[in-house]
C-alpha cells in the first residue's frame, strides 16, 4: 500500500539450532539415555506425540535396537481430544491416529515429543496414557526444551536445551514429512 | 480446518465434498477410541446433549448415545410418540424448555421432512438431524460412505446401487447427495412405485431389474422394505417382491466382481435380503454399525462449541 506503512511483525531469518547430523548424534544419545534410566529396554514402550514426535520416536527405536539388539514397541499419541483448550482454539484441530502397540500396565512408557513448551501437550499425554493402563512409570524425552512452562513438567531426557522468547518458534523438521532432518529457531521481531 | 462444519447438520445436499472429507478423516481415527479398555476421552465434558426423538428408532439413538458418553457429553433422551406432536410450534417450544435448562446441542429425529432445519433456525443449540421424513439421514449417509471408503480405499469412480424403496427413504438421499460428491457413481433400483418420479434429477441411474444393478455395481445398498408399504399398495406382495428384487446369493454368484453389500438395518431378512448374503463373506453390514459410533462422534466433535459467539472469541492456541 503506498504511503502508508503498517507496523508488522517481521520474521528475522531462522537460524539452525540442529542441523542433519547433529539430530543424529543428538538423537542417538537421547536413545543412550532412555535406555539407561529406564534400566535396559526390556519393559521399555516408546510413544511418539503427533506429529513429529512419532518420528522421533521411530529413530530413537532404531538406535535402541541397533545397540541392545531388540526392538522396542512403540506407539503414537494423538492428544487433540484431551487438550484443555477445545473450547476457545476456534475451528476444531484435525485428530489424528493414536496407536498404543501393547498393554502398557507395569510397563516403562516413554513419551517422545519434538519441543517441550508450555507442558500442555504432555499434560494431556499423560491424562491419554492413563485411559490405557497404567504403566509403571512414564518418561518425557523431548529433542528441544524451550523453556516457558505453564505446568509442573519436566523432561527426563532432553536434546538441546535453548531459551526462546514468548514470541520466537521452533520447528523441527523430519525427513519423512518435511524433506530433510533440522532444527531452527525464528525468532519474530517488531517493526516499528 | 479448512471447511468448519458451521453450526448444524442437517443434511448432505449443501455440504461441500471438502465438509464431508473432513467428517470421514475425523471419524477415522476416532473408530479406535471404541476398541480401547477405557471407552471414553474428555472432548466433550461438560457439554449437554439431548437426543429428541419424535420418532421410533434403537440403533440411531443408541448409536448417538454411545457416541455422546464416548465424548464424555452428558445425555437425555426425549422420546415422544409423534401422535401426541404437531408439527411446528410444539416442537420448537419443547426444544426452547430444554435450552431454557442450559443444553448445548440437539439431535433429532422427526416424521416430517424439514423438521431439523426448521429447529435449527429456532435455537441456539447445534443442531443434528437423525432422520428428518423422507429427507436426509445425514449420519448414516456418512457412515456407509466410511464403510465403503475403508472398503474400497476411495470413493471415486465406485459405482453404488441403492435397491429398494428410493422413494420413501431419506438414507438414499443422503446418500445419493454424498455419494455424488465424492465421484462415486449412484445407481438405483428397485418398483418404480417405490422410486420418486422425478429420479433422473438426482443424476443416479436407474436400474428396473436387480440383475442389471448387480452386473454393474462395486457396492449394493440394500434398503429396508417398510413392511406398511405393501398394505399401501406400492407392491403387490412381499415374497413377489423377494422375488423380483431380493438380493440373494444366487443373483450375487453371476456377478462380474464380488459386490460390497451394506444394509442400513433393521433388516427384513427373507424379504429385500436373504440372511445368506446379510451373514455372507461380503457384507459388512455389522462394519456400518461401528462405523457409525465414530462417524457420530465426528460429528459431535467437528460442531461442538460452533455456536457464533465462541468462534468469535476464538484465538489461535499453540502447544
Amino acid at each position: 500500500m503506498p504511503g502508508t506503512h503498517i507496523p508488522q511483525r517481521m520474521p528475522i531469518a531462522p537460524t539452525t539450532v540442529l542441523n542433519a547430523r547433529a539430530l543424529e548424534r543428538t538423537v542417538a544419545r537421547m536413545a543412550d539415555q532412555i535406555v539407561e534410566q529406564s534400566d535396559g529396554s526390556e519393559n521399555l514402550v516408546l510413544v511418539g506425540i503427533q506429529r513429529r514426535g512419532v518420528q522421533l520416536a521411530d529413530r530413537i527405536a532404531q538406535v535402541i535396537t541397533q545397540r541392545e539388539g531388540a526392538a522396542v514397541p512403540r506407539g503414537a499419541l494423538d492428544i487433540t481430544l484431551y487438550r484443555d483448550d477445545l473450547q476457545t482454539v476456534g475451528p476444531r484441530p484435525i485428530v489424528g491416529k493414536t496407536v498404543i502397540p501393547c498393554a502398557i500396565d507395569g510397563k516403562t512408557v516413554c513419551i517422545v515429543d519434538d519441543v517441550l513448551y508450555t507442558g500442555r501437550t504432555i499434560r494431556a499425554a499423560l491424562d491419554e496414557l492413563a485411559d490405557f493402563g497404567r504403566p509403571a512409570r512414564i518418561m518425557l524425552a523431548v529433542l528441544v526444551d524451550r523453556g516457558g512452562r505453564e505446568l509442573p513438567i519436566h523432561a527426563d531426557v532432553v536434546g538441546r536445551t535453548i531459551d526462546v522468547p514468548i514470541r520466537g518458534r521452533v520447528d523441527v523438521l523430519v525427513s519423512e514429512l518435511d524433506g530433510r532432518d533440522e532444527v531452527t529457531m525464528v525468532i519474530a521481531g517488531e517493526e516499528s | 480446518m479448512s471447511a468448519p462444519l458451521g453450526k448444524d447438520l442437517l443434511g448432505l445436499e449443501h455440504l461441500s465434498a471438502e465438509q464431508i472429507t473432513l467428517i470421514l478423516d475425523t471419524a477415522e481415527p476416532l473408530r479406535e477410541i471404541s476398541e480401547r479398555a477405557i471407552k471414553k476421552v474428555p472432548t466433550l465434558r461438560g457439554a449437554t446433549v439431548v437426543n429428541l426423538f419424535f420418532e421410533a428408532s434403537t440403533r440411531t439413538r443408541i448409536s448417538f448415545e454411545f457416541a455422546e458418553k464416548r465424548m464424555s457429553a452428558d445425555t437425555v433422551n426425549v422420546a415422544t410418540s409423534a401422535s401426541s406432536v404437531t408439527k411446528g410450534e410444539t416442537l420448537v417450544d419443547t426444544a426452547k424448555n430444554l435450552e431454557a435448562m442450559k443444553i448445548d446441542m440437539v439431535v433429532i429425529r422427526h416424521a416430517s421432512s424439514g423438521a431439523a432445519r426448521f429447529l435449527a433456525e429456532r435455537i441456539e443449540s447445534n443442531v443434528i438431524n437423525a432422520g428428518d421424513g423422507t429427507h436426509e439421514h445425514p449420519t448414516q449417509g456418512l457412515l456407509d460412505m466410511l464403510t465403503l471408503r475403508r472398503h474400497f480405499g476411495t470413493l471415486t469412480g465406485k459405482r453404488v446401487c441403492i435397491v429398494g424403496d428410493v422413494l420413501h427413504s431419506r438414507v438414499a438421499r443422503s446418500n445419493i447427495w454424498g455419494l455424488t460428491k465424492l465421484g462415486a457413481e449412484v445407481a438405483v433400483c428397485g418398483p418404480r412405485s417405490l422410486l420418486p418420479t422425478a429420479i433422473s434429477e438426482f443424476g443416479v441411474q436407474v436400474f428396473d431389474r436387480v440383475e442389471q444393478a448387480i452386473e454393474w455395481a462395486d457396492a449394493l445398498n440394500v434398503l429396508r422394505l417398510q413392511l406398511e408399504r405393501m398394505t399401501a399398495g406400492y407392491i403387490p406382495s412381499l415374497r413377489e417382491y423377494n422375488r423380483v428384487f431380493g438380493v440373494t446369493r444366487e443373483r450375487l454368484e453371476r456377478a462380474p466382481r464380488d459386490l460390497v453389500i451394506m444394509h442400513p438395518g433393521p433388516m427384513n431378512r427373507g424379504v429385500e435380503i436373504d440372511s445368506e448374503v446379510a451373514d455372507g463373506p461380503h457384507s459388512v453390514i455389522l462394519e456400518q454399525v461401528t462405523n457409525g459410533v465414530a462417524v457420530r462422534m465426528a460429528v459431535l466433535y467437528l460442531l461442538a462449541g460452533n455456536a457464533p459467539a465462541l468462534a468469535e472469541a476464538a484465538k489461535g492456541g499453540d502447544r
